[in-house]
């Protein structure tokens, strides 16, 4: 090792115990790495949810036959649906249009007739096609009921006889059936890209607004060795409230956790790497803590939310917005994380999305760098 | 043979483009040639936005000029080795909220010194800046004399061959500039070149060489004494009569041959623009000091109007009986640590008061208190007869405050700044519009009336806010160090207006670190170590003083504060 180098490791070293030694006296990253993931976690955990555990069901029975009033009991009785029963379609529908129902199952006239032929006829259900996932979890739940009515029907030794062709459903991975086993990791990825966008959209720009940059620039510390040096206590923070995330999502929310650490460990690197280069790219560019904060908000929170397919299905978007997706790195991390917790290691999946994400953390970086000039005026 | 320069500057210019789309560029820098030896020092001058730090910038490396060739120690400054230079900006760089160790050694280790294996270099950096026993406070719980040598300590920890030294001693009084002086000198490697820019010129006479930048041109460079020369045959004085000393000084400020005129003790001092006296009795030649030089090579011809800032105010007739500032018995305590003791004093209208005393003193909290901005302990104050526990409003409608630090919208312009303060003082439409007119042109801001207001150089910046505290004409001005940072000339300008604001009857409570500006003042109270020590006018002051004829007013401070230290000593 060259003398130079052996300094130049003592400047970087130097930058990171600064670094250390502000996070330690600023109580607000305290809050931003600790506090925040808890809140979040409690947020997206609890509130945010797509169980259709209750959820309202108008029931319209047009055959009041013995084999239809059966069924509205087998769906009375289960826990997935409150139900609520009407004379006709016509009746109910505002309360689709409103939202007090989540979708009305319609049982045709004739249903009993037909049962006992042997030829089963079809039970409508109406869902919210605004409500695309919750639509799809009551489709799920219908059919299982049907299922459930169906073999109870057979054990007694009644007439309904299997039909001819039925499609099996198996929640892999998910057999509750549980939007929470879904949304959470996509939550740990939501609180990811906020805290690591937010946690470097500060530090540059309040090198610049204090005043220090000028001083920091004048030494012959190199910009690359700069940025870096500040970019290491921030992924170490950043992982810390992975660390957090995950431990609220195992404990508190009774996920399982399938895959492994060093998987875990992987995917959220070269997730931090993206987002804490584009934070540091947003401070060093704007200089300006304020517009910087707003403008991570903007860039990294928003986007991640509503472009990941956390909550809303990217297959279902337009096109042009599918594209637009691609450049959003919490669409990277998502659906590693779901299978971190759920399904295990798919290296598969994990090792294009690590090497997509390591791509956007090495452009911010080269970029920052760039941004960065040893010019102050 | 002679040795290799150090720095070489050739016909270097830089331009900056204008703040908005369609202001014109600005012309920072100039056909600028300079030399520098090693071992010498070299005191850039001049008055403010003439390019001083846009210079040290370009020598650091952290402006590029547009044109010419920069020279650093024999290569291009592009190919700067930045651990040969120690380059201490205007704002010091330190981190606040970091101790003074922590600083220290941050910028120790990224400027090549590993405080581990030179401890006796640390050591002497914390004995000679009297840090040791601070080692462990926030840097920005220093006093600002202490917060200054910290930062240049910072940037010369590894005594680098060439010092750039922004404005080291700005803001800091009289005894801790001195210190600084002498504490760059003594942490300077051997053969170590130092630039120094300041807008002070007795700093400037200390170096060996003196260059004097205007409008992004070198007007001088020489040796310091050489620009004293510039004012040869032209400077004059004649005595003060007693009383009514400021008119005297006014009357003389807008006379046609005088550039400038100032209060030196029982005289008043002129510097002329012909080689003959102002009209009058008593003028007698006198020798030229930096100062003088300065005036007259900056000098635009004009004769120094009378104050349009001041004619704005209106006549308020003098109550003996009726102060316009009252302090009594003010305390002011932080824990176990009392900030300010006993301060009684009055200020009636017309009259100016100064506050003098060294950075950490308890000045600045006093001063607090009678502006309604901090709680006294104890003890009361009354501002235009407004008691500032009950009617602290009311209290602070009748004055204007022009605080130390810049405390405008940095990132308003100029102009929406003073639309601003206009509109907070209930200032509106043709009023406000006035008002607005007025100071800027009083205070010659109309170029900067577009720009932001944070981007200014220090000195706008100073004018600017003495422009947003007298925009409502109040009857009690507070000035918080009004002419820190500012240029020799604008100084004169802003006590020309202070004066003739004063001479409307208006009450002028100032703090200064400038002993030559103390002067002015009717009345003088000294604080040290959080006490009154000495009061009265600055003839009073200067009695302490024994064995000196004619002393100066900085003598009388120096001598003060250390009869203080000693008495603490004998009597611990």
């Amino acid at each position: 090792m060259s003398a130079d180098d052996h300094s130049a490791g003592r400047r970087a070293r130097a930058i990171r115990a600064k670094e250390w030694a502000q996070v330690w006296l600023d109580p607000s990253t305290f809050g931003l790495v600790v506090l925040m993931p808890l809140i979040l976690m409690i947020l997206f955990g609890n509130a945010v949810s797509l169980d259709v555990k209750g959820s309202r069901l108008g029931v319209v029975d047009q055959d009041h036959s013995a084999a239809s009033r059966e069924l509205v009991q087998v769906l009375r009785h289960n826990k997935s649906f409150s139900v609520i029963e009407g004379p006709a379609l016509g009746h109910l529908e505002d309360g689709l249009k409103d939202g007090s129902l989540r979708g009305i199952a319609v049982i045709p006239d004739g249903f009993g007739q037909a049962l006992i032929r042997g030829q089963p006829r079809d039970v409508q259900l109406v869902t919210d096609g605004a409500q695309v996932n919750i639509a799809t979890f009551l489709t799920g739940h219908m059919r299982g009921a049907l299922r459930d009515w169906a073999a109870a029907r057979a054990a007694e030794g009644g007439k309904a006889a299997p039909p001819v062709l039925e499609i099996v459903t198996r929640y892999t991975y998910n057999p509750g059936l549980q939007s929470r086993f879904m949304l959470v990791p996509g939550a740990i990825g939501i609180v990811m890209a906020m805290i690591g966008s937010l946690l470097t959209a500060l530090i540059m720009a309040r090198e610049y607004e204090r005043g220090t940059m000028e001083g920091l620039l004048s030494t012959p510390i190199t910009i690359p060795s700069l940025v870096l040096s500040k970019l290491i206590p921030y992924y170490v923070l950043g992982l810390g409230s992975t660390g957090i995330c995950v431990l609220v999502a195992v404990f508190g929310y009774g996920l399982p956790f399938r895959g492994s650490i060093i998987a875990l460990v992987l995917i959220a690197s070269a997730f931090l790497a993206a987002v804490l280069g584009q934070g540091l790219l947003i401070s060093a560019g704007t200089k300006n803590q304020f517009v910087s904060t707003q403008f991570a908000l903007l860039s990294g929170f928003l986007p991640s939310l509503l472009l990941s397919g956390f909550l809303f299905e990217i297959d279902s978007m337009p096109r042009a917005i599918q594209w637009l997706t691609y450049i959003v790195p919490a669409r990277y991390l998502i659906p590693s994380l779901q299978s971190v917790f759920l399904v295990g290691d798919v290296w598969r999946i994990f090792l294009p999305n690590i090497a997509v994400l390591m791509g956007f953390g090495a452009f911010f970086f080269f970029r920052v760098t760039r941004a960065i000039k040893r010019r102050i005026a | 043979m002679a040795e290799a320069p150090l720095l070489r500057l050739t016909d270097v210019a830089k331009r900056f483009k204008g703040s908005r789309r369609g202001a014109p560029h600005v012309q920072a820098l100039n056909g600028i040639n300079l030399i520098l030896a090693p071992g010498r020092s070299l005191g850039l001058v001049g008055p403010d936005a003439g390019g001083k730090t846009t210079l040290m910038r370009i020598l650091a490396g952290l402006v590029e000029a547009d044109r010419g060739e920069v020279e650093v120690m024999g290569r291009p400054v592009a190919n700067l080795d930045r651990s040969l230079v120690g380059y201490m900006p205007q704002s010091g760089a330190l981190y606040g909220e970091l101790t003074v160790r922590q600083n220290l050694e941050l910028y120790a280790r990224l400027r090549g010194l590993e405080p581990g294996d030179s401890p006796e270099r640390m050591d002497m950096l914390y004995r000679a800046t009297g840090l040791s026993p601070f080692t462990d406070r926030a840097a920005n719980r220093l006093s600002g004399g202490m917060r200054q040598k910290l930062a240049l300590a910072c940037a010369v920890v590894a005594a680098p061959p060439l010092m750039l030294l922004d404005e080291p001693s700005v803001g800091v009084d009289p005894v801790s500039r001195r210190e600084i002086w002498d504490l760059a000198l003594e942490l300077a490697g051997p053969g170590s070149a130092i630039v120094w820019t300041t807008s002070i010129l007795d700093d400037a006479g200390k170096c060996d060489d003196v260059i004097l930048l205007h409008s992004g041109h070198i007007l001088y460079n020489g040796p310091p004494e050489g620009l004293a020369e510039e004012a040869r045959g032209h400077t004059f004085a004649r005595p003060l009569p007693p009383t009514s000393r400021r008119a005297f000084l006014q009357e003389a400020l807008e006379r046609p041959e005088v550039i400038s005129a100032t209060m030196s003790g029982k005289s008043l001092r002129a510097v002329c623009r012909s080689a003959s006296p102002p009209p009058g009795k008593g003028w007698i030649p006198i020798t030229p000091e930096a100062e003088d030089g300065f005036a007259r090579m900056l000098d635009d011809g004009l004769p120094l109007a009378p104050s349009a800032l001041a004619a704005a105010f209106p006549l308020r007739a003098a109550q003996p009986d009726r102060p316009a500032i009252a302090a009594l018995q003010l305390t002011r305590r932080y824990g176990a640590f009392t900030a300010a003791r006993d301060i009684t004093f009055t200020v009636f209208p017309g009259e100016i008061f100064g506050l003098l005393g060294p950075n950490g003193a308890g000045k600045s909290t006093t001063f607090r208190m009678l502006c309604g901005l901090l709680s006294p302990s104890s003890g009361r104050g009354t501002v235009a007869g407004r008691e500032l526990s009950s009617a602290r409003a009311q209290a602070r409608e009748a004055m204007g405050y022009m605080p130390q630090k810049f405390s405008l919208y940095g990132d308003l312009s100029v102009l929406a700044n003073l639309r601003f303060v206009a509109g907070a003082y209930g200032l509106i439409g043709n009023k406000a519009r006035d008002a607005i007119d007025r100071v800027v042109n009083a205070l010659d801001l109309s170029s900067f009336t577009a720009q932001m207001a944070g981007l200014l150089p220090l000195g706008i910046k100073q004018r600017l806010a003495l422009g947003a505290a007298v925009l409502h004409t109040p009857p009690v001005l507070f000035l918080d160090e009004p002419t820190s940072g500012v240029d020799p000339l604008i100084r004169r300008e802003f006590w020309h207006h202070i004066n003739a604001i004063a001479a409307r009857g208006t009450a002028v409570l100032v703090t200064t670190h400038f002993m030559d500006e103390a002067e002015n003042c009717d009345r003088l109270l000294l604080i040290n170590r959080s006490e009154a020590i000495a009061s009265g006018t600055p003839d009073d002051l200067k009695r302490a003083v024994i064995g000196k004829s004619d002393p100066t007013l900085e003598e009388a401070f120096i001598t003060l504060i250390e009869a203080q230290g000693k008495g603490e000593s004998e009597a611990a």
